[in-house]
């Protein structure tokens, strides 16, 4: 047998549900390697989605490991990546409980900013020479923003400070959650819907004024005025903004 | 021609999160540090904030798992580029990776799969050696791996795969004695005989661990202190290689530092005792 085709026989037989007979290697020793594959991408899942896997329970939780690792094999060469589209997994599994898959993206978010690029906060002296009516934001490379339903992110919380979860329950008004990274520290913060439209128009690079004009519209125009200007300071105050050029 | 790797004498830790505060704060008995190399493949944060910081305190060697160098596929162009980097930033002591293949295309199982010892096989690692030693820009330590199943085709046994390795690509071994161990044990051959046979004027590293029995295999745990027949062929190894870097490996159920430090100890007492040679 070439290497090639023991090479390829071997991973059908790691992937296979069943192995169907036994084309390279022994049984035995071939059944270790099957059960060190899955074992070792459920560890990379409960590791990355730690609050999920509080939240679902252990059982469920490996239930939903064994399901998607039976249909995604790893292509990355970094475990690190083996987490991206368990959320999707888990939609499919609780599509009416929103919470699970969001408590998902959250843990995947804040992952990907643990080990996201490094950048520094835009510095105070250089807010001072900016020309607002041209200012276009740059925000940190970790910044991920998704819509979000329900309390989510108060259950996460909840779990991480060590304290019982708030019961599910869908929120009064539809919001997003930012995760971001400040310093060495994985953040998050919900926002409300100008806030998100807000920073997906300046992430798509518009600029700060043009921003504000198209968000003015959105109620009164006094109030959306000082909310974008609450909003920016917040910006600038969590440190999302690297640069303003 | 690449520069060779001169012998590194000392004992040594793996750099593990729960120990993180005590590397970057405290005087530790280590005489250098090894890390996964792909842990630190990242992008920025804190993996590699405590890695420079760390580097700045003790020698490092960075020791991959996802290099896939039996790979007939070829070892990932991406991958490559991502370790460089990491060489580049770290200056270790060496590189190291396992003699085994990871993945084939787009698949990447996450372990380490054996390799038939064959001479194609041997062709194929001398070729993937060779660009990754071009691209690194250093010799590299491969490591023979514990292993659960052998092949019909093997025409020559692990350890002289490897001297034909070394011979034909100038790289370098980190021989894991507990490997042997479990390799020697599920497969029935002698690990002595083995220690024998391996080249050792290229051993630079040796790994020691723990293993568990499995249901009918040992299996290569990283779990457990380094058991009695593991120190008993320690100390045959390094009456045979003389001065190689030990480290112990721990990466499940990982005690407190302390814990290791005793055992580093006592790795360093088992080396004294074998009459090993000076560096």
């Amino acid at each position: 047998m070439s290497l090639l085709a023991l090479q390829r026989a071997m991973r059908d037989q790691i992937l296979a549900v069943e192995p169907d007979g036994v084309a390279a290697g022994s049984e035995r020793g071939l059944a270790v390697y099957r059960h060190a594959y899955r074992a070792q991408l459920a560890a990379c899942l409960r590791d990355t989605f730690s609050k999920t896997q509080a939240w679902l329970g252990d059982e469920a939780f490996d239930r939903a490991c064994q399901d998607h690792i039976a249909d995604h094999a790893p292509h990355s060469w970094t475990l690190g990546d083996y987490g991206e589209g368990f959320e999707h997994t888990l939609r499919r599994l609780y599509p009416r409980d929103p919470e699970v898959f969001e408590l998902a993206w959250l843990d995947w978010g804040l992952s990907r900013a643990f080990d996201g690029p490094d950048a520094d906060p835009v510095s105070q002296e250089a807010l001072a020479s900016v020309d607002w009516d041209r200012a276009v934001l740059h925000f940190v490379p970790t910044l991920s923003i998704s819509l979000v339903r329900t309390n989510a992110a108060a259950i996460w919380s909840a779990i991480a400070e060590g304290v019982t979860p708030p019961p599910a329950a869908t929120l009064p008004q539809p919001a997003a959650v930012r995760v971001w990274r400040l310093g060495l520290s994985p953040q998050f913060r919900t926002i409300d819907a100008l806030e998100r439209e807000a920073l997906e128009l300046a992430l798509k690079g518009a600029g700060f004024a043009e921003v504000c004009d198209r968000l003015a519209g959105q109620g009164d125009d006094g109030q959306s005025a000082q909310a974008l200007g609450a909003m920016l300071g917040s910006w600038l105050q969590d440190g999302l903004i690297t640069s303003i050029t | 021609m690449l520069d060779p790797i001169a012998p590194f004498q000392g004992f040594g830790l793996g750099l593990r999160p729960p120990h993180y505060r005590e590397f970057l704060e405290e005087d530790l008995d280590v005489d250098f540090v090894e890390v996964i190399s792909e842990n630190f493949m990242v992008r920025g944060g804190r993996p590699l904030h405590v890695l420079d910081r760390v580097r700045e305190r003790y020698p490092v060697a960075m020791h991959g798992v996802s290099m896939s160098i039996g790979s007939v596929t070829g070892v990932r162009p991406d991958y490559l580029t991502r370790l460089k980097a990491l060489v580049d930033r770290v200056d270790p002591i060496w590189v190291s990776d396992h003699l085994c293949w990871t993945g084939i295309g787009g698949f990447n199982s996450h372990d380490l799969l054996p390799l038939p010892y064959t001479e194609e096989a041997l062709a194929v690692v001398c070729a993937n050696v060779a660009r990754v030693q071009d691209v690194l820009e250093r010799p590299i330590l491969l490591e023979n791996p514990s292993s659960y199943v052998t092949f019909a085709d093997d025409t020559m046994s692990e350890q002289g795969f490897m001297a034909q390795l070394c011979e034909r690509t100038g790289c370098y071994l980190l021989l894991d004695v507990n490997n042997i161990f479990v390799s020697g044990t599920n497969h029935g051959f002698d690990p002595y005989a083995y220690i024998e046979g391996v080249p050792a004027d290229r051993v630079r590293q040796i790994h020691l661990a723990g293993h568990s029995q499995g249901r009918e295999l040992l299996i290569d745990t990283h779990d457990q202190p380094v058991p009695d027949p593991v120190w008993t062929l320690y100390e045959v190894a390094c009456s045979r290689f003389g001065p190689a870097a030990t480290m112990i490996e721990r990466d499940d159920d990982i005690p407190p530092l302390s814990e290791l430090l005793a055992e580093l100890d006592i790795a360093r007492r088992r080396a004294c005792s074998s009459g090993r040679r000076a560096a």
